[in-house]
């Protein structure tokens, strides 16, 4: 029991943080019917941003870990939206109108663009960073085995759902989350209530980006490492979670991060870690094929 | 009528789907005030052309000013902005998204304070809308649909409305309704109207001036009431078409 519970802990950890990437992948397709495959590239770009920023703080000598959280966090989302929307006006906006595997095709080498202009800026080596917390709460402790929450993942978890919820609220309930919901649903007609489409676009990736970002700083505290190759991995994991929540539902993105988060988790736990990752990508394949419309997606409207 | 200000003027517009001509060379002007109605067969390109006059599809060839300022080549969200509101084929209405918001999205045109008020008057334009509030626009009748897509029209405070075919698969009595009120916007509070109608009869009747497209081209003009005694429009447009 302790030992499902602690899996539960580190899964739900997980899980956080591929929900965060995964409202990136989920909020591009609603909106212009594209797999991004640059988001994990993102994500990465992210977490970097996120190492160097630490860096520069403790050199400065700014001491106090909230403060430099706080710091942190913005400049990771602010820098790594800026990515995200650079790589839409570049790589897709000039393919809009042009035939669906384009921009696909453009996502792809952008993804591999990224991943090579931060080899080149950064090196090929993993960087490493010192933790940031220690300590946690233990949770309950039986046969010796103790079940601890740390405050890292405390953290990690608590952030996470106060941004899933501010964006759902902002989604829901905000005139640029109904203009969102507008374009998603039909384009021309939200150009003829005034909408601006491509912008609404462009505000998509920023806030995808944004989302990526805070990701990216949470596996920089959690992992201590990270190299230009992270974003691979970590961001088909996220597109499954996608896929596996029903892409296109912003709901959905947030349960099925979760549910990947939990399923690798116990997955490593129970049966062979070695293999966390293919169970993973085997439950992308079952829904793909049985589910394809994911657990709260609705079946596609045709986009006329 | 003539002397009020010229609010739209189409001039030599061609417009094309792909190599193909759907505008040859339109040319037609609405003044402030005016119901003006464009009536035509199916397929002759009035849909296109209330598309065109908001931009998308652009006007390959030819002018449109809108109160004096050239919009030929402006994106759809900026000339929507200047104050032409569209109610489209087909409603498009927003289907996952509630009454109210599909109006809320209406007044993304519109200056932000005052939405109150504006909603006060289309709910009394179309009383059923307000019973409606909060449900999903998908799950409305195509009356109920034809109705929000005019209010949501309306919520951008628009100086002249586009309204393609709102009669179109309606029952009589809903027609009636909504020509109705398309009389009373333009009766009491002046707005100038651009109709388009395959539903000749109703539509000759309610405008004071129209325009016969036929194949891209304007064939005929002239009062509402001219066009409506006019054999050939008898012929071609109404037999049998008095609802
Ligand atoms: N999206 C489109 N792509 C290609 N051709 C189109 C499209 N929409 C309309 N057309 C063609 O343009 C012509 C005019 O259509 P339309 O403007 O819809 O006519 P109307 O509204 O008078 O029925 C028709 O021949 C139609 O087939
Ligand atoms: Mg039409």
């Amino acid at each position: 029991m302790a030992y499902f519970l602690q899996q539960f802990v580190n899964g739900l950890t997980l899980g956080a943080v591929y929900g965060l990437i995964a409202i990136g992948y989920t909020m591009v397709y609603g909106i212009i019917g594209m797999i991004n495959f640059a988001h994990g590239e993102i994500y990465m770009i992210g977490a970097f941003i996120a190492m160097i920023a630490f860096a520069v703080l403790g050199v400065a000598g700014v001491a106090s870990v909230p403060m430099a959280l706080i710091v942190v966090l913005l400049l990771a989302i602010v820098f790594t939206a800026a990515y995200g929307w650079t790589v839409e006006r570049l790589a897709y906006r000039p393919l809009r109108g042009s035939f669906r595997l384009a921009p696909l095709i453009s996502a792809i080498g952008m993804s591999i663009f990224l991943q090579n202009y931060v080899q080149l800026l950064q090196g090929a080596r993993v960087k490493a960073m010192g933790p940031l917390f220690r300590g946690g709460f233990v949770l309950m402790e039986d046969e010796g085995f103790r079940v601890t929450l740390s405050y890292l993942q405390l953290f990690i978890i608590v952030l996470t759902v106060a941004l899933m919820a501010g964006f759902t609220l902002l989604i829901q309930r905000t005139a640029l989350g109904r203009a969102q919901r507008a374009c998603e649903q039909d384009q021309k007609m939200a150009a003829l209530c005034g909408i601006n489409v491509d912008r609404t676009i462009s505000l998509t990736f920023v806030l995808g980006a944004g989302l990526a970002a805070v990701a990216g700083l949470m596996s920089t505290l959690y992992y201590g490492v990270i190299d230009f190759f992270i974003g691979f991995l970590v961001g088909l994991k996220a597109f499954t979670a996608a896929v596996l929540g029903g892409i296109g539902s912003l709901p959905g993105a947030m349960l099925g991060g979760v549910l990947i988060g939990l399923i690798e988790a116990f997955w490593a736990a129970y049966f062979d870690a070695a293999y966390k990752d293919v169970a993973a990508f085997s439950i992308l394949i079952l829904v793909l094929i049985f589910r394809p419309t994911g657990l709260l997606g609705r079946p596609q409207v045709e986009k006329v | 009528m003539s002397a009020a200000p010229l609010l739209l003027s189409v001039r030599a517009v061609e417009a094309f789907y792909g190599p193909v001509r759907a505008l040859g060379g339109v040319s037609l002007d609405v003044f402030e005030g005016e119901i003006v109605t464009l009536i035509g067969a199916n397929g002759a390109g009035k849909s296109t052309l209330l598309m065109t006059i908001c931009g998308n599809p652009a006007a390959a060839a030819g002018t449109i000013l809108f109160d004096g300022a050239d919009i030929t080549a402006e994106a759809t969200h900026r000339i929507v902005r200047r104050g032409i509101a569209q109610s489209p084929e087909g409603r498009r209405i927003f289907p996952h998204m509630t009454v109210i918001e599909n109006l809320l999205i209406g007044t993304t045109a519109a200056a932000t304070d005052g939405v109150e008020d504006d909603l006060a008057r289309v709910f009394d334009l179309f009383p059923v809308l307000k019973e409606r509030t909060h449900q999903r626009g998908g799950t409305l009748s195509g009356g109920e649909q034809q109705m929000l897509a005019i209010a949501r029209a309306l919520m951008g405070r628009p100086r002249l409305l586009l309204l393609d075919e709102p009669s179109l698969g309606l029952a009589p009595i809903v027609v009636r309704r909504i020509f109705g009120v398309i009389g009373e916007l333009n009766r009491a509070q002046g707005m100038t109207i651009f109709l388009v109608e395959q539903n000749a009869y109703h539509a000759l009747a309610l405008a004071h001036r129209g325009y016969v497209l036929a194949n891209g081209e304007i064939v005929m003009q002239g009062t509402g009431a001219g066009l409506l005694a006019d054999e050939r429009i008898r012929a071609a447009y109404l037999e049998g078409g008095i609802a």
